[in-house]
C-alpha cells in the first residue's frame, strides 16, 4: 500500500474539512466562550453562565428573551407549515397536464432566486398601511384612510414576517415536491384507480406517503432558515417583542463590550433549539413514515 | 385524464379544467404581485395615496441609482468579486472532497457527510458572532477576504453535495483509460474529468454565487460596515421613504440572480440534491 492509497481520501477531504473545522466549528466554539464571559481583548477570562442566567432567568433581558423566542417559534413554525399546505397543494395543481404549463412553472419558480431582503421589501410595498392592497381598498371605498388599513406589516404578530416567508418558501418546497412527483410518473395512480381508489383516496393513500419525505426535508430547511433569519424580521418587526436574531444582534452591536456575552449567548441559545427541534422532528417523521 | 363517470363526465371534466386554470392564474398573480409592485414603484414618481397606479411615471430613481456620486456601481462591484471569489475557491475546496464521498466508501463517512451539511441545520448568525472577534485579532474583519471566508460557511455544504452526486455516476476508470495512452494527470483531469463533471460544477456555481450574492448577515457582522455588497446597501434603505430608488435598487439587485437562473436552467433539474440550496437565499 502506497502512502498515496493510504491517505487519499483523508488529502481529499481536507479542504472541505479544514473549512468546516476552523470556520464552522472554530466559530460556534469561540462564540461559546464568548458567551461564557470569555473576552481576553477586554482582559476577562474567568468563566461562568452569567449572561444565560441573566437571560433566561433574572435579568432585565429576561422579558426580551422569552417574549422573542414565543414570538420566534410562532413565526417560524407558522410559515413552515403553511407554507409546506400551500407548497403541496399548488405543486399538485402544476402537476396536471395543461396548456401553459411550462410556462406557469416557470413563473412558479421565479421569486427562488430573489433574496429575502427583497421579499421584505415587496411584502411592505403591498401591504403596508400606504401599500397596494390599502390603496386597492380605496378604490373600492372600503377604507378612506392609509390609517383605516390594518397593521399587517411591522406588527406585533408577526404577520408582516410570515407573509414573506410563505411568499418566498411556498415554491422552494413545491419545486421539491414537484421533482418528486414528476419523478413518480402516474403509474402507482393508474393501478390505484383500476383497483376503484377515488379521488380522495388516490391523494391520501398514494401521492401523500410518496411526497410525504421531500415536504419534510424541505420544511426542516424552511424552519431552519425562519427561525435564524434576520432580514426579515429586522425589516418587517416592531421595537417589542423582537425576535431572537434581532435582539442578538443588537446585544452584538452595543458599544458596551459586556453586552456582547449577552448577545452571543442568545445566538448559542438560537443555535441549541434550531438543532435539537430539527433532529426531533426528522426523528418524530421517519417514525411516522414509517407508520404510514 | 379520463372521466370516472361516462355520463356526465364530459360537463363536470370542463368545469373541473375551467377551475385548475382559475386556480393556476390565482397562484401566479399572487406570486408575481410583489416584484409587479417593484416594476411600478421604480418608475413611479410622485404616487399619491388612494391611486392604484402611478399616474406620472419617470426614470429618477434610474438615474439617481447610477448617478456619480451613487452607492450602487461600487456595492454592484464589491458583490460581483466576493461572489465570483466564493464561487470559484468553493468549487475548487469542494470537488476532491466530493469526488471522495461519490466515488469511495470509508470508516467515518457519514460523520464526515454529516459534519458538512450540518451549516444548512445551524444559523449563520452563531457563526459569524463568534469569528467577528477573532477576525478582528487576524485583520480579516472589515475586508473581502474576511467576508468571503465566511460565506464559504453556508455555500460549502451545496456545494460538495451537489458534486458528489456527480460523481456518484461517474466511471473513473475512463481515467485510467487516458493514462495509459499517455494522458498526464494535469491532461487527463482537463479532458476526461472536467467534462464529466462539468453540469454539476455549472450547478454548484449557480448555488456557490446566488447564496453569497444574497447573503446579508455574515457581510455584515464581518465586514464591519467597511464591504458594502449590494445587500448590505439595500438594507440600509429599506427602511426609509424613498420607494421608487429602494425599487430601482432591489431591481439592479435581483436582475443578475434571475438571469443567471433562466441561463442555466437546463443544467437544474429539480431532483438534484442542491435544490435545498436556494431556501439559503
Amino acid at each position: 500500500m502506497t502512502f498515496w492509497d493510504r491517505w487519499r481520501i483523508p488529502i481529499m477531504l481536507a479542504p472541505t474539512m479544514s473549512v468546516i473545522f476552523f470556520l464552522f466549528i472554530g466559530g460556534l466554539i469561540y462564540g461559546g466562550l464568548v458567551s461564557l464571559g470569555w473576552q481576553p481583548l477586554i482582559g476577562r477570562t474567568e468563566i461562568s453562565l452569567r449572561a444565560y442566567h441573566n437571560i433566561l432567568f433574572s435579568g432585565e433581558f429576561t422579558e426580551v428573551f422569552w417574549n422573542g423566542l414565543a414570538l420566534t417559534i410562532w413565526v417560524s413554525v407558522g410559515s413552515t407549515f403553511i407554507s409546506a399546505v400551500l407548497a403541496l397543494m399548488t405543486a399538485l395543481l402544476l402537476r396536471r397536464s395543461f396548456v401553459g404549463k411550462r410556462i406557469a412553472t416557470f413563473l412558479y419558480q421565479l421569486n427562488l432566486p430573489v433574496p429575502h431582503v427583497v421579499a421584505a421589501i415587496g411584502i411592505l410595498f403591498l401591504f403596508s398601511q400606504s401599500g397596494v392592497l390599502s390603496r386597492t381598498g380605496a378604490q373600492l371605498g372600503l377604507i378612506s384612510y392609509p390609517s383605516d388599513f390594518p397593521v399587517l406589516v411591522r406588527d406585533r404578530y408577526g404577520i408582516g414576517m410570515m407573509l414573506s416567508f410563505v411568499w418566498k418558501e411556498v415554491p422552494f418546497i413545491g419545486v421539491i415536491v414537484l421533482a418528486v412527483l414528476q419523478s413518480l410518473g402516474v403509474d402507482y395512480e393508474d393501478l390505484a384507480r383500476s383497483l376503484g381508489a377515488n379521488r380522495w383516496q388516490r391523494f391520501r393513500y398514494v401521492i401523500l406517503p410518496l411526497v410525504m419525505p421531500g415536504v419534510l426535508s424541505g420544511s426542516i430547511l424552511v424552519f431552519a432558515f425562519t427561525f435564524g433569519s434576520y432580514e426579515v424580521p429586522a425589516i418587517l418587526g416592531v421595537r417589542f417583542p423582537r425576535t431572537l436574531t434581532v435582539t442578538a444582534v443588537r446585544f452584538f452591536r452595543n458599544p458596551d463590550l459586556n453586552a456582547r456575552t449577552e448577545g452571543m449567548a442568545i445566538s448559542i441559545i438560537i443555535s441549541i433549539i434550531v438543532f435539537f427541534l430539527v433532529l426531533g422532528y426528522m426523528w418524530l417523521s421517519r417514525r411516522a413514515i414509517r407508520q404510514d | 385524464m379520463t372521466a370516472d363517470y361516462p355520463q356526465a363526465g364530459q360537463a363536470r371534466n370542463r368545469l373541473l379544467r375551467a377551475l385548475h386554470y382559475c386556480a393556476v392564474i390565482l397562484l401566479i398573480f399572487l406570486l408575481l404581485t410583489p416584484l409587479l409592485a417593484f416594476l411600478f414603484n421604480a418608475f413611479s414618481f410622485r404616487w399619491f395615496y388612494p391611486q392604484l397606479f402611478p399616474n406620472e411615471l419617470s426614470t429618477r430613481a434610474w438615474e439617481s441609482t447610477f448617478a456619480a456620486n451613487s452607492k450602487v456601481p461600487e456595492a454592484l462591484l464589491t458583490s460581483t468579486i466576493l461572489a465570483v471569489g466564493v464561487t470559484l475557491s468553493s468549487v475548487i475546496i469542494g470537488l476532491p472532497a466530493a469526488r471522495a464521498l461519490g466515488l469511495y466508501s470509508f470508516r467515518g463517512k457519514r460523520v464526515i457527510e454529516f459534519l458538512i451539511i450540518s451549516p444548512t441545520i445551524v444559523p449563520g448568525i452563531a457563526v459569524a458572532m463568534g469569528l467577528n472577534i477573532n477576525f478582528i485579532r487576524w485583520g480579516l474583519s472589515g475586508n473581502l477576504l474576511g467576508v468571503g471566508l465566511v460565506h464559504l460557511v453556508p455555500v460549502m455544504p451545496y456545494v460538495v453535495l451537489t458534486l458528489s452526486g456527480v460523481f456518484a455516476n461517474y466511471n473513473p476508470e475512463f481515467e485510467q483509460q487516458a493514462r495509459s495512452l499517455g494522458a498526464g494527470t494535469l491532461a487527463t483531469f482537463w479532458y476526461v474529468t472536467l467534462p464529466a463533471v462539468f453540469p454539476g460544477i455549472v450547478v454548484a456555481s449557480l448555488f456557490a454565487y446566488l447564496i453569497s450574492w444574497s447573503q446579508y448577515i455574515l457581510t455584515f457582522l464581518v465586514g464591519a460596515g467597511q464591504v458594502i455588497t449590494m445587500p448590505v446597501l439595500l438594507f440600509s434603505i429599506a427602511s426609509g421613504t424613498n420607494n421608487a430608488l429602494t425599487a430601482a435598487m432591489s431591481l439592479v439587485f435581483v436582475a443578475p440572480s434571475i438571469l443567471i437562473l433562466i441561463l442555466t436552467a437546463r443544467y437544474l433539474s429539480g431532483k438534484s440534491s442542491a435544490i435545498g440550496g436556494f431556501g439559503q437565499i
